[in-house]
C-alpha cells in the first residue's frame, strides 16, 4: 500500500522540528527520495504537492534539478492549482542555461491566447522573469495582442513583459511602440505605471522613438498634474501623497524627454517648479529621518561633479555628517567631503578629516587615509604641512594606509632639504613612543639611518630643542629590530639605519658591530645576508665604509622604486660632510671609484678593474638608475709616471650627449731613449656601457718606432 | 534578472545579507551597500525590520532608496490583508503564497501594481479557483486514485460451505 504523501505543511514541521543540520538533511533527502519515486511513478494527482515540497526545500539550499520536467508537466495541465505551481517551480528552476526552459515556450503561447486572466497573469510573468531572447521572439506577437485586450489586469502584466521582451531582443521595440500612445490614455494606474516604463526604455534605446514621444509631453504633464492636485485615486495614496510611484515615473520620462529639448522643457517647466525644490537639498540634510540624510548625501555626491560651487556651499553640515554613528551615512559623508576638498579649504577639511580618522569605524580607515594622503598631495600649501599631514596619518591610521605611502614620504622628505632636520627630529619622536605602525616605523627608521646627525646635533628653529644621546638613538632602532611587531622589510629598515649610523655618529661602532655581527646567524635570509655584507664592510672594506653609506640623491619620482639597501656612493677624490650632494654624474662615480685606488703607485698600465667583491654592495651601487644630472667638468687626471713614461686621462662630456663620457688616454715619452713595444690595453669592467673607439692618434716628443703594433682592445 | 545564480551562491548571498543586516541598528538609516558577493557598488540592500522579521530588497543604482522603502511598506501591507494579521509561521508556511502575492507587486524586476486592494482581490480570486479544483471537481479523480491504492485481500477461488460450492468469477484488476 503506498503510504500517501507528506502534505507541505507537515514537511516543514518535520523539517523545522530537525535539532541538527545533520537531522534536517536526514528528513530532506528522505522525502526528496519519495518526491523522486513519485515523479518516476507520474502521480498526477499529487505532482503539485510534491513539486511545492521540492521547491520549499530548494529555498533551503537543497538540490531540486529533477524537479524542472515535473513544472513542464504541471503547466501544461489543464488545472490552475498545477499551472500555478507549476509556473512558480519555472521561476525557480529554470532559467536559459538549461535546455528545458525552451520546452515551456508552447505551454506560454496556448495559455497566453485561450487561459483564463488568471492563468494569463501567470503565464506573462513567467516569461517576464525567465524568458530567454529566443521564446520573447516566438511570443511577441502573442503579447503584443494582450495589450489591447479589455482586462486592466491583463494588460499591465502584458505592458511589463513587452518591457522584458524588449531589454533582450532590442528589434522587438518596432512592435510594442505604436501601442504606447493609447495605452497612455488609460486610466488605470498599474498600466500607466507599466507604459510610462515601457515608454522609458524605449526611448533609452533609440533617439527616433525618443523625438516620437516628445509629443506626448503635454499628456504627461497633464497626468502629473491631476496626481498631484484632485488627488486621482485615494487607494494609491501613501503617507497622504497620491502614488508616488506614478509620480516617480512620469518624473524620470520627463527628464529623459526634456533633455536638451528647448519646447519640452518649457511645457514641464512651471509644473516642476511645483513639484520639485531645487535648491533645499542643504536642508534635508538637516532633516531628522536618517533615509532623508541618506538620500540628500546621495544626491549631493552626484551634483558635486556637475555643479561644484553650489555643492560647497553646504560643506559644514556635511563635515558634520562625518560625525554620524551611522556607517552608511558617515561613509557616503567621507566620500562628499574627499570630494569636497580644494586649496582654499584644504586646511580646514584635512583637520575635520584627521579627527574623523582617529575614530571611525575599521572599514572606513583605509579609505579615510589614502583621501587625505591623496587631497594633500594635490592641494598642500606648504612642504612641511605636507610631511606633518602625512605623519599625523602613520601616526593614526599606520595599520591601513596603501603600501606606496612609504616611497612617498620619504621621496618627499629627502626633495625637502630644508626640512630634513624638522623631519627626523618628528619621526624620531613619534617612533620613540609607538613602534608598532610598519609605515610610520619604516620611514623613520630610513629618516634616522639618513639624517642621524642632524638629529644629535640638537637645534633646530621649528620645533622645540631634543636632546637626543647617540646610545638613545642606537637603543631605539634595537628595539625595531628586536620588535616582534616589526615585519621582515621593517628589520631591514632598521638594520640599514644603524648602519649608515656608524658613519654619522661620533662615538665608536662596537655597538653597531655587535648587532650587526649577531645578525649575521638571524634566520630570516634577507637580514642575514644584510648583516652579513655590513659585518664585511667593517671587517674588509672600512675605507670604503663612509663613501657607500652617503647620504642618498634624491630619486626622480615615478622612477623605479628606490631599493633603500642600496646605498650610492656620490664622492669626490676625498670622503665628505654630512651635506647631501644631490647630483652626480653615474660615469664619473665609476671614475672616482677607481680613484680609490691611491694613485699612481698603483699597478701600472690598465687601471685595475672593479673589485666587486664586498657583499656585492659596490655591484648594487652602480646598479642603480640615477637620475641624469648636471655634468661637471672633469679635471685631467695623470694617472702614471715612471722613468719618463706618462700617462694621463682626460674627460670630454659632450654637451648633446650628457650621459656619454669621453675618455681619451695620452701617453707622452719624456725619457731621451726610445719606448718600443708599447701595448695599450683598456680593460672596462662590466657595468658601464663603454665603447673604446679607434681614434688612437699618437704624438711623439722623441719618436716612436714606426712599426708601433696595432693597437688592441681587449674588451672584458 | 536573466541568469539565477546556483544554488550555493544564493545560499552564500543569503548567509552574507543575513549578517551585514543583522548587524544594524535600529536607529540608523535602512540603506546597505551590497555585500562582496552581489555585483559590485551598482547594486543595494534596502531594508525594513518588522519585529522580527527582516524584508530585504535588493535593488540597483537605477530604483529610488525611497521608493523602495515605500514599496516594501505596500508588500507588507498586503500580506497582512491576505494572512489576516501576517505573522513569521504564516510565511514559512505558505512560502508558495508569498510569491504569489509578491508576483503581483513586482515583475521581471520593475514594480507593476502598488494598490492593495486589487493585489488583495486578485489573491482571493485565485485561492477560491484553486479550492474549488481541489473541492467536488475532482472527486472522481481521487476517487480512481483510491480505489488503485486498495489493498485487496486474497480472493478464494471456490467457497464451499457444506454443500454449496460457489466459484468466485476472476474479477479484473481495477487499473
Amino acid at each position: 500500500m503506498l503510504v500517501p504523501s507528506l502534505k507541505v505543511q507537515d514537511l516543514i514541521e518535520e523539517i523545522r522540528g530537525a535539532k541538527t543540520q545533520a537531522q534536517e538533511r536526514e528528513v530532506i533527502q528522505k522525502e526528496c527520495a519519495h518526491i523522486r519515486a513519485s515523479f518516476r511513478d507520474g502521480d498526477p494527482l499529487h505532482r503539485h504537492r510534491q513539486l511545492a515540497k521540492l521547491l520549499y526545500v530548494h529555498m533551503l539550499g537543497y538540490p531540486a534539478h529533477f524537479g524542472q520536467m515535473e513544472c513542464l508537466k504541471l503547466i501544461a495541465s489543464p488545472r490552475f492549482t498545477d499551472k500555478r505551481v507549476g509556473y512558480l517551480g519555472a521561476m525557480l528552476l529554470l532559467d536559459e542555461r538549461q535546455d528545458a526552459h525552451l520546452l515551456i515556450t508552447n505551454s506560454i503561447k496556448n495559455d497566453l491566447s485561450q487561459g483564463t486572466q488568471a492563468v494569463q497573469g501567470l503565464a506573462l510573468c513567467t516569461l517576464s522573469t525567465m524568458g530567454s531572447a529566443e521564446m520573447c521572439r516566438d511570443l511577441a506577437t502573442e503579447v503584443e495582442k494582450l495589450l489591447l485586450q479589455p482586462s486592466p489586469y491583463v494588460r499591465k502584466k502584458a505592458v511589463l513583459t513587452a518591457v522584458h521582451m524588449i531589454r533582450k531582443v532590442p528589434e522587438l521595440s518596432t512592435i510594442f511602440l505604436p501601442p504606447c500612445a493609447q495605452l497612455l490614455h488609460e486610466r488605470h494606474h498599474g498600466i500607466l505605471l507599466g507604459t510610462i516604463t515601457l515608454i522609458m526604455e524605449l526611448c533609452e534605446r533609440s533617439p527616433a522613438a525618443l523625438k516620437h514621444f516628445r509629443k506626448v509631453v503635454p499628456q504627461l504633464v497633464q497626468i502629473l498634474r491631476t496626481l498631484l492636485t484632485t488627488g486621482y485615486s485615494t487607494e494609491h495614496s501613501i503617507s497622504g501623497v497620491s502614488d508616488p510611484f506614478l509620480q516617480v515615473q512620469i518624473l524620470r520620462l520627463l527628464r529623459i524627454l526634456g533633455r536638451n529639448h528647448e519646447e519640452s522643457s518649457e511645457t514641464m517647466n512651471d509644473l516642476l517648479a511645483q513639484v520639485l525644490a531645487v535648491n533645499i537639498l542643504g536642508r534635508f540634510l538637516l532633516n531628522s529621518d536618517k533615509n532623508i540624510r541618506y538620500v540628500a548625501l546621495t544626491s549631493l555626491l552626484r551634483l558635486v561633479q556637475s555643479d561644484h560651487s553650489a555643492v560647497q556651499r553646504h560643506r559644514p553640515t556635511v563635515v558634520e555628517c562625518l560625525q554620524e554613528p551611522d556607517t552608511s551615512l558617515s561613509r557616503r559623508a567621507l566620500e562628499l567631503s574627499l570630494a569636497l576638498v580644494n586649496s582654499s579649504n584644504v586646511r580646514a577639511m584635512t583637520q575635520e578629516l584627521q579627527g574623523f580618522l582617529q575614530s571611525c569605524p575599521t572599514d572606513l580607515r583605509a579609505d579615510c587615509a589614502s583621501g587625505i594622503l591623496l587631497a594633500a598631495e594635490r592641494y598642500a600649501p606648504t612642504k612641511r604641512w605636507h610631511i606633518d599631514t602625512i605623519l599625523r596619518v602613520l601616526t593614526t591610521a599606520g595599520a591601513h594606509v596603501r603600501d606606496d605611502a612609504v616611497a612617498n614620504l620619504t621621496q618627499l622628505i629627502g626633495g625637502a632639504q630644508e626640512l630634513h632636520a624638522y623631519s627626523v627630529r618628528r619621526l624620531y619622536c613619534a617612533l620613540a613612543e609607538d613602534i608598532s605602525q610598519q609605515p610610520l616605523v619604516q620611514v623613520a627608521a630610513w629618516c634616522i639611518g639618513e639624517y642621524g646627525d642632524l638629529l644629535l646635533e640638537g637645534s633646530c628653529e621649528e620645533i622645540e630643542p631634543l636632546q637626543v644621546e647617540e646610545e638613545e638613538v642606537l637603543a631605539l632602532l634595537e628595539r625595531v629590530l628586536q620588535s616582534h611587531m616589526s615585519l621582515p622589510a621593517t628589520r631591514g629598515y632598521a638594520l640599514t639605519a644603524l648602519m649608515k649610523l656608524s658613519t654619522r655618529l661620533r662615538g665608536d661602532n662596537n655597538r653597531i658591530r655587535q648587532v650587526v655581527s649577531i645578525y649575521g646567524s638571524c634566520l630570516d635570509v634577507e637580514l642575514q645576508q644584510r648583516a652579513v655584507e655590513y659585518d664585511t664592510l667593517f671587517r674588509k672594506y672600512d675605507h670604503m665604509r663612509a663613501a657607500i653609506l652617503e647620504k642618498m640623491p634624491l630619486v626622480e619620482r615615478g622612477g623605479p622604486q628606490v631599493d633603500e639597501e642600496a646605498k650610492e656612493s656620490k664622492e669626490e677624490a676625498r670622503l665628505l660632510e654630512a651635506a647631501p650632494v644631490p647630483t652626480e654624474p653615474q660615469a664619473s662615480k665609476l671614475l672616482d671609484l677607481l680613484d680609490l685606488l691611491d694613485g699612481p703607485s698603483e699597478d701600472a698600465q690598465h687601471p685595475r678593474p672593479l673589485d666587486p667583491s664586498p657583499g656585492g654592495a659596490l655591484v648594487h651601487l652602480l646598479d642603480l638608475p640615477c637620475a641624469p644630472p648636471p655634468a661637471a667638468p672633469i679635471p685631467n687626471l695623470k694617472v702614471f709616471e715612471r722613468e719618463g713614461l706618462q700617462l694621463s686621462l682626460s674627460f670630454v662630456r659632450p654637451p648633446e650627449t650628457p650621459a656619454l663620457l669621453l675618455i681619451t688616454v695620452t701617453a707622452t715619452n719624456t725619457s731621451g731613449g726610445d719606448v718600443t713595444h708599447f701595448i695599450c690595453q683598456a680593460a672596462v669592467p662590466k657595468f658601464p656601457a663603454a665603447a673604446t673607439g679607434p681614434q688612437w692618434g699618437h704624438s711623439s716628443s722623441s719618436g716612436w718606432p714606426s712599426d708601433d703594433p696595432a693597437p688592441q682592445n681587449p674588451q672584458s | 534578472m536573466g541568469l539565477r545564480e546556483p544554488e550555493e551562491i544564493q545560499q552564500q548571498i543569503v548567509r552574507e545579507t543575513f549578517h551585514l543586516v543583522l548587524k544594524r541598528d535600529d536607529n540608523i538609516c535602512n540603506f546597505l551597500e551590497g555585500g562582496s558577493l552581489i555585483g559590485g557598488s551598482d547594486y543595494k540592500l534596502i531594508y525594513r525590520h518588522y519585529a522580527t522579521l527582516y524584508f530585504v530588497f535588493c535593488v540597483d543604482s537605477s530604483e529610488s532608496e525611497l521608493g523602495i522603502l515605500d514599496l516594501i511598506q505596500v508588500f507588507v501591507e498586503t500580506l497582512d490583508k491576505c494572512f489576516e494579521n501576517v505573522c513569521e509561521l504564516d510565511l514559512i508556511f505558505h512560502m508558495d503564497k508569498v510569491h504569489y502575492i509578491l508576483q503581483e507587486v513586482v515583475m521581471g524586476g520593475m514594480v507593476l501594481e502598488t494598490n492593495m486592494n486589487e493585489i488583495v482581490a486578485q489573491m482571493e480570486a485565485q485561492n477560491r479557483l484553486e479550492k474549488s479544483e481541489g473541492g467536488l471537481s475532482a472527486a472522481p479523480a481521487r476517487a480512481v486514485s483510491a480505489v488503485k491504492n486498495i489493498n485487496l485481500p486474497e480472493i478464494p477461488r471456490n467457497i464451499n460451505i457444506g454443500d454449496l460450492n460457489i466459484k468466485v468469477p476472476n474479477l479484473s484488476q481495477f487499473v
